[in-house]
């Protein structure tokens, strides 16, 4: 069995995490417990009927504000799949949330509201899909049990979001008309929408094919950490442990190590304690070298053929996550998969619209949840990959480095 | 793609989390590893096993002792430390609570559950740590489902839901500042069937109370609560031998046993695959408190 992780975006009143409840609801993922604590939370709502919101709504404040703050991670299975729902928040001061549910998704809901079809909102989320890669879109067009189930206003929110996508070529997206409240093809096909012919939204979710990503060119290990017993009979060992991003490793491959750039031969590989033949991502392993090299957290073990870009001077388009604005001259702390770097923003070239997805020219900062192409130069150089070639490697965090919070998000291009 | 490269999700999930404990292994000075003697803690002493071995855990185990514990639990604790040769370090509420002069609760079920807190609290001090390891999944409880990966408290211990860091991909930021700490959860994808799947292919050993034994207990509220020293038994109370078992394993005091005839990890994976009901649901008397129960005591510094 495998797992699909994918999030759900969407305003609370694009009816987002009522159909999350639907989902766990249909498909007897709730529990006894979990639907008393709800019926007893949706008496003291104004209409009493059962509220499949309350489900995903975790804190406090969210319950009471009745709007989604930070991602909830909700978890269930079918015979067919196990999935795990990123449950992200739609408010515009909530976005590094919603790209924190996103970096981890195969795939993203995208719920429109049928009343009100496509809004700012959901032109923000359709750019961090697309920036972000995220391999499989749904656009689920909710609530047209309160448009009479009119095919017409369906195809003409379908027409809408493929002109919009013209602009930023996002490969798969899949359209379904539903009603998460009343459960129109959530789970089982509607009655009322005989004009759809495709699946259902679970049956879609259970049968996508989200293995296509994976890239068994380039070979990838990130050093996370060296294990050496420095015991009398394993006193030589010094084992070089990460978790495989990309790629198959092999005993007796040649590889190369950056920064450092020496080459040497791989002499072990373990998997969960065994020694194998080949170890592949994403696999948590342990190599071990033909030679005793000086080898620290943060560097990278790479195949021959396939080599990453080494360089200093770095294109990134950037999320800003932070109050402080991103200045010409700010430094910063980068974080690309185990290394850590500082590095210092050369020039802004230009902010992206998210509403009209156009280039803004002549800026000189970018501002919480702008999105933003920038120039870095870092101390020393990294090894890394484009992130449109090789996802795991081509992300950074930029980390202030008088508070140590998680200031922003980039992807290298 | 070739299936001989794919991952089963019990190894996507096992990897994930020797993932994180390296980097917990890789970005802290001084972490330590929570260990309670629940299944959960045994999972993650697995596997640590499994992201450090031949080496040493690059930390100790913990145990925040309420001594309300089974016994069975801490019999159990202390044959696995001294087997995978790891050092342990137990601190006891007891201790804490005549240090601070603090108030114990009264009544039938007085619970040492909110004080533990104190006593993680002082612990995180005395060994100045850094990062503390802990063994809470996302889908136990619905504050949990909201924290990320690495969980950055305060001077005080405190979870600020508001003002979480974001975190992306598999890059975790276990930066902080002088007196923070971060509790680092690697297991939080798991669901407690994931947990139970992975003991049973793991082969791993458990506290015998996991399994069915016949047991005195107090019938409470739809609830089994094993009599104990702990709890104040009154006349008109109802008290039966019952063939029982734990689903979690907290305190003697606020956990609650279920009516079960599971002999096995097969059994009990058959028996929670048809529950209706969540673990934290059946067996803790702490969560039922509100609404907000566990956020509130995630606040003040509980995990």
């Amino acid at each position: 069995m495998d797992i699909l992780r994918f999030i759900t975006a969407g305003n609370v009143d694009d009816g987002k995490s009522t159909l999350i409840g639907r989902l766990l609801y249909d498909s007897k993922s709730i529990l006894i417990d979990q639907i008393e604590a709800i019926e007893k939370a949706s008496k003291f709502k104004d209409n009493g009927v059962l509220d499949l919101a309350l489900i995903t709504d975790g804190l406090r404040a969210e319950r009471e504000q009745g709007i989604t703050i930070d991602v909830a991670y909700k978890y269930f299975s079918t015979p067919k799949r196990k999935f795990i729902i990123a449950d992200a928040p739609g408010h515009i001061q909530y976005t590094r949330n919603m790209i924190t549910g996103a970096s981890n998704s195969q795939l993203i809901i995208l719920l429109v509201d049928a009343r009100t079809g496509i809004t700012e909102q959901t032109k923000r989320h359709t750019f961090i899909a697309s920036l972000l890669k995220i391999p499989k879109i749904v656009v689920a067009v909710n609530k047209l049990d309160l448009v009479n189930f009119d095919e017409s206003i369906y195809k003409s929110i379908e027409n809408e979001f493929k002109e919009l996508n013209k602009k930023l070529n996002l490969n798969e997206v899949t359209f379904i008309p539903i009603s998460a409240l009343n459960g129109d093809n959530i789970v089982d096909a509607s009655e009322n929408m005989s004009w759809y012919k495709g699946p259902t939204l679970l049956d879609f979710l259970e049968t996508v094919n989200i293995q296509e990503n994976e890239n068994l060119e380039a070979s990838r290990l990130p050093i996370q950490y060296i294990i050496r017993p420095q015991t009398t009979e394993l006193h030589d060992y010094r084992g070089y442990a990460g978790k495989i991003t990309s790629g198959i490793f092999k005993k007796g491959d040649k590889i190369k190590i950056y920064p450092s750039e020496i080459e040497a031969t791989i002499s072990s590989i373990e998997v969960n304690l065994k020694e194998v033949d080949e170890a592949f991502a994403p696999q948590s392993a342990v190599i071990q070298l033909n030679k005793d090299i000086d080898i620290s957290r943060g560097d990278l073990i790479v195949n021959l053929d396939k080599q990453p870009k080494f360089t200093n001077e770095l294109e990134v388009q950037v999320c800003w996550m932070h109050q402080k604005a991103l200045q010409i001259g700010s430094k910063y702390l980068i974080q690309n998969q185990t290394n850590r770097v500082k590095a210092v923003v050369k020039s802004i070239e230009y902010l992206v619209d998210i509403n009209t997805f156009e280039k803004q020219f002549e800026t000189s900062e970018v501002q919480l949840n702008q999105i933003a192409k920038i120039k870095l130069k870092t101390a020393t150089p990294i090894a890394y990959d484009i992130f449109s070639e090789l996802q795991a490697q081509g992300g950074i965090i930029f980390i202030d480095e008088t508070s140590n919070v998680t200031v922003g998000a980039g992807i290298l291009d | 793609m070739d299936t001989k490269y794919k991952l089963d999700y019990l190894d996507q999930l096992e990897s994930e989390s020797i993932h994180i404990f390296r980097e917990v292994a890789g970005q802290f000075e001084r972490p330590a590893l929570l260990f309670s003697g629940g299944k959960d803690s045994i999972t993650l002493v697995h596997l640590a096993l499994k992201a450090f071995k031949p080496g040493k855990f690059p930390f100790p185990l913990i145990h925040i002792d309420t001594g309300h514990n089974f016994p069975e639990v801490i019999k159990y604790r202390d044959a696995l430390a001294e087997q995978i040769g790891e050092k342990l370090i137990v601190r006891k509420v007891e201790d804490t609570i005549k240090r601070q002069g603090l108030k114990e609760q009264n009544g039938k079920f007085a619970s040492r559950n909110a004080l533990q807190t104190y006593t993680l609290l002082e612990t995180i001090e005395e060994f100045e740590l850094d990062c503390c390891i802990g063994g809470a999944r996302r889908d136990e409880e619905k504050a949990r489902a909201k924290e990320r990966i690495f969980s950055v408290r305060d001077d005080f211990g405190q979870w600020d839901p508001k003002l979480q860091r974001p975190e992306l991909w598999n890059l975790y930021n276990g930066k902080i500042n002088k007196g923070e700490n971060v509790r680092a959860f690697p297991i939080s994808n798991w669901t407690e069937l994931d947990i139970w799947n992975y003991i049973k292919r793991e082969k791993i050993e458990l506290p015998s109370i996991y399994f069915t034994h016949n047991r005195e207990v107090i019938h409470i509220q739809n609830q089994l609560l094993a009599t104990n020293e702990f709890v104040k038994i009154e006349a008109d109370d109802k008290i039966t031998f019952e063939n029982v078992r734990y689903r979690t394993v907290g305190d003697m005091t606020c956990t609650a046993a279920v009516a079960s005839e599971a002999h096995s990890i097969d059994d009990i994976i058959n028996e929670i695959s048809a529950s209706k009901t969540s673990e934290r649901g059946e067996t803790r008397i702490d969560d039922r408190i509100s609404e907000a129960a566990m956020e509130d005591r995630k606040k003040l510094g509980y995990f």
